[in-house]
């Protein structure tokens, strides 16, 4: 039944009917409205048999998912960023021992500058750390991808982490149907560990391995994320199925079939994008979207499949690699090698900097009319930029850069448009 | 087993034989039924005290839990020696994850099968020295203050032994490391440096807290028994002399553990709740020089040139030891089990925790 709910607590209602049997989490904006929840439904005895741990750090919170984990318990943590790069040792290392730990990260920047508003540095701080990485779109897509998720984890042991953009859905109120009980009960079999410490049968896990047989212990990692390509496709056509509503797998289309400029992106950010096209459409233009659910494991042959009649494709995404520039478009444009089209790059929403409807209409102008650049930074206030690397051109002591560019903006709070 | 007052000592050792005492009294170590936890074959070196200390203490813990364990490791030398791919030598179940979060795993396994049900079943946490005392400290801390059901272990071998001997906090003054050379004025690690984890251990009022070294085999297994009748954080320092580490002969490896305790450098004592409940009296009190002179990582306190401003600095930290712990005092309560902690008197045994 669908309700207004607060998208951190469809989130948080959606994984305790996933049952899991340790939650384990330290506090950090705005993943925090999902763990209060979650504790309090431990709390009042409404998610049972489970332990929720209140721990001193995200590295411990990792641990203590890793430990349980191991020990054959479903287990559930969620962070944003400065969390996920604290505990980052641990999230590599519960890939590495093929755990299915189910983390929520609710996408934020990272700092210095120390900012809470969303993009997806965290996210892509560590796309390489062997975990699945899918991206919601809407809050309905957040609940349900953990359903999804849990059943994914436990069927490859691999964990899986599931993005949704911080304050943009953690704290958006929208109606969404939180899956019903025995709808997930059916959906999400009983977790079957391939590997357990259990004292009947005692096993070593976490072995040192040598030049010997490294390579084939990581390439099995990277067969086993290829494996979760098809995973990701069955399981949620079979949610689709199962709950009468399609939420998740690996990309997603929305008037692109014959579209010349195609935008891609990851999360929320597609709905503003959607509006944006249908609005160039009634004016005759031919745009569409590629929305990408999964970006570990890269879809490649999906995305490839999706774009490759496409003119020009536009990657607007809200993380930046610096001396580099996009990531996603760089996956993109080898995924899209050898094809007769234009990837363009455009960083934006960095910090929670708004990606307007506006903007987006400016852009995708530019873009028609071939003046769009391989890399474009949208809405930067280059007044402010000059300003400061002219200050650093003038004085040795220019002293910090953030705090400058502030008082340049003459703004305190963050401008969010 | 509880305190029991035996007078029989083996000559030169002053170890309680198992041939002294009752059957019911002898170690698990002596028996043929232990479980051998740490199986031979592992490629720890000759004398290395860590995995002689790791084998008496699961092998206590299993006897303890009827065989229904799981141990958790840190990174470090017992975790590499004894899982050389894809050999391994533990006859438990047994996890590695990181080198600093073994406290937090070990939580996370005892809070699975705490929603499991399985409470029959116990966790021990264990790593060396630096993956408890240094980066460690904040996963045992917080599983220390959230009073989770674990008995996490220290073999304290007072260095970073798997990395090449560099030092530690728990490294002592005017020790060699390979990060604190004896060169131009420095003559090993500094004093008034260091972290005393038990002390801090005591500090977060744990159910249980204890330190023990290798050379007292009854005490040891009675700490780990005793923690095994306990639910909630308990921490056990084991004292764990490393051969290759401190430059000393592989068959004095039980020799210095046993000096290290009776010259009062390394104290030995049990606390409850907070409070200090006992310590294992000094038998026959020697100087610190004793224990030095074994160990090539004080040679540059007797050679080229002496220092005995130095070795007198050591023996004032053992003194204060003596004083503080009350290691010397109360002969009557001085012969528990194989040297183990007199019983509980913390009131006149000297001050109490900090
Ligand atoms: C995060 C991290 N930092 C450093 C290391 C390197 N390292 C591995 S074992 C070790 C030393 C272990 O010392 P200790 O815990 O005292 O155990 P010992 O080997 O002395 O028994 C170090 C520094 C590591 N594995 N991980
Ligand atoms: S270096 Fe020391 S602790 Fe490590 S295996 Fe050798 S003796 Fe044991
Ligand atoms: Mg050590």
């Amino acid at each position: 039944m669908a309700r207004q709910l607060e998208g951190s607590r469809a989130v948080a209602e959606t994984v305790a009917r996933c049952r899991p049997e340790v939650v384990c989490a330290y506090p950090i904006s705005p993943q925090t409205h999902i763990i209060e929840r979650l504790s309090t439904l431990v709390g009042a005895g409404q998610l049972a048999p489970c332990e929720f741990l209140n721990v001193e750090s995200e590295f411990a919170a990792m641990s203590v998912c890793i430990g349980a984990s191991a020990a054959g318990a479903r287990s559930y943590t969620a962070t944003s960023s400065q969390g996920l790069l604290f505990m980052i040792e641990a999230v590599y290392n519960a890939s590495g021992l093929g755990l299915p730990i189910v983390m929520t990260v609710a996408n934020r920047a990272i700092g210095a500058p120390i900012n809470i508003w969303n993009d997806h540095s965290d996210a892509m701080a560590v796309r390489d750390a062997g975990w699945v990485q899918l991206f919601a779109e809407t809050n309905q897509e957040a609940a349900d991808l953990h359903v999804q998720a849990f059943r994914l984890a436990e069927q490859l042991s691999l964990p899986v982490m599931v993005n949704m953009d911080g304050f943009v859905l953690t704290h958006a109120f929208e109606e969404v149907d939180v899956p019903a009980q025995e709808a997930v009960d059916s959906f999400l079999p009983r977790y079957e560990p391939r590997q357990v410490l259990d004292p009947a049968a005692p096993v070593s896990i976490g072995a040192m391995v040598g030049p010997e047989a490294f390579s084939e212990v990581r390439y099995l990692a990277h067969v086993k994320q290829l494996q979760a390509l098809d995973a990701i496709e069955e399981i949620a056509s079979e949610f689709a199925s199962a709950f009468g509503r399609r939420s998740g797998g690996l990309v997603s289309s929305y008037r692109s079939e014959d579209a010349r400029t195609v935008v891609v992106a990851l999360g929320s950010v597609l709905g503003t994008i959607k509006d944006t096209v249908d609005e160039l459409r009634a004016s005759g233009q031919r745009v569409g979207v590629v929305g990408i659910g999964a970006f570990r494991p890269f879809p490649a042959a999906a995305v490839r499949h999706a774009l490759e009649r496409a003119e020009r494709v536009v990657v607007v995404e809200k993380a930046l690699a610096p001396g580099a520039g996009g990531i996603l478009a760089h996956d993109l444009s080898t995924a899209l090698s050898g094809l007769p089209l234009d990837v363009h790059c455009v960083i934006a929403g960095l910090g929670g900097r708004a990606i307007t409807k506006a903007s987006l209409l400016e852009l995708l102008g530019d873009a028609d009319a071939g003046q769009l650049e391989s890399l474009r930074f949208l809405d930067l206030d280059r007044s402010l930029v000059q300003g400061e690397l002219a200050r650093m051109a003038a004085v040795r002591r220019s002293g910090p850069t953030a705090e400058n560019v502030l008082r340049d903006a003459g703004v305190v709070a963050a401008r969010l448009s | 087993m509880g305190y029991r007052a035996v007078r029989f000592y083996q000559t030169g050792s002053f170890a309680v034989g198992n041939r002294l005492v009752g059957s019911e009294d002898r170690s698990v170590q002596s028996a043929t039924r232990r479980n051998n936890s740490l199986s031979s074959g592992h490629r720890a070196c000759q004398g290395c005290g860590e995995a002689l200390g790791a084998r008496y203490v699961l092998d206590a813990a299993m006897e303890a839990t009827a065989g229904q364990m799981v141990a958790v490791n840190a990174t470090g030398c017992l975790e590499v020696f004894s899982t050389p791919y894809p050999e391994t030598s533990w006859r438990v179940p047994w996890l590695h994850s990181l080198f600093g979060n073994a406290p937090a795993v070990a939580t996370g396994v005892a809070a699975a099968f705490k929603a499991k049900g399985r409470t029959d079943v116990r966790v021990v946490g264990q790593a060396g020295d630096g993956g408890t005392v240094d980066i460690g400290f904040g996963c045992l801390s917080g599983m220390f203050e959230r009073n989770d059901d674990v008995l996490f272990v220290c073999y304290d071998n007072e260095a970073y032994m798997n990395t090449g001997v560099q030092r530690s906090s728990a490294t002592p003054p005017a020790a060699r490391t390979a990060t604190t050379e004896a060169i131009g004025d420095a003559l090993g690690n500094a004093f008034g440096q260091g972290k005393n984890l038990p002390l801090l251990a005591v500090a977060h009022e744990i159910p249980y807290v204890a330190t023990a070294t290798i050379s007292e085999l009854h005490d040891l297994e009675y700490k780990v028994h005793r923690a095994m009748t306990m639910r909630g954080a308990r921490y056990l320092h084991v004292f764990v002399p490393c051969p290759l580490g401190w430059g000393s002969a592989t068959h004095d490896t039980v020799r210095l553990a046993r000096l290290a305790k009776e010259t009062g450098l390394f104290p030995v004592f049990e606390a409850e709740h907070g409070e200090i409940t006992g310590v294992a009296k000094i038998r026959r009190r020697l100087p610190v020089e004793d224990y030095l002179r074994l160990q090539g990582r004080y040679r540059h306190l007797f050679e080229p040139v002496a220092r005995p401003d130095v070795v007198a600095r050591i023996q004032q930290l053992a003194d204060r030891n003596i004083r503080r712990f009350g290691l010397l005092d109360g002969d009557a309560e001085n012969d528990g089990h194989g040297g183990a902690c007199s019983s509980p008197d913390a009131a006149r045994t000297g001050e109490p925790a900090p």
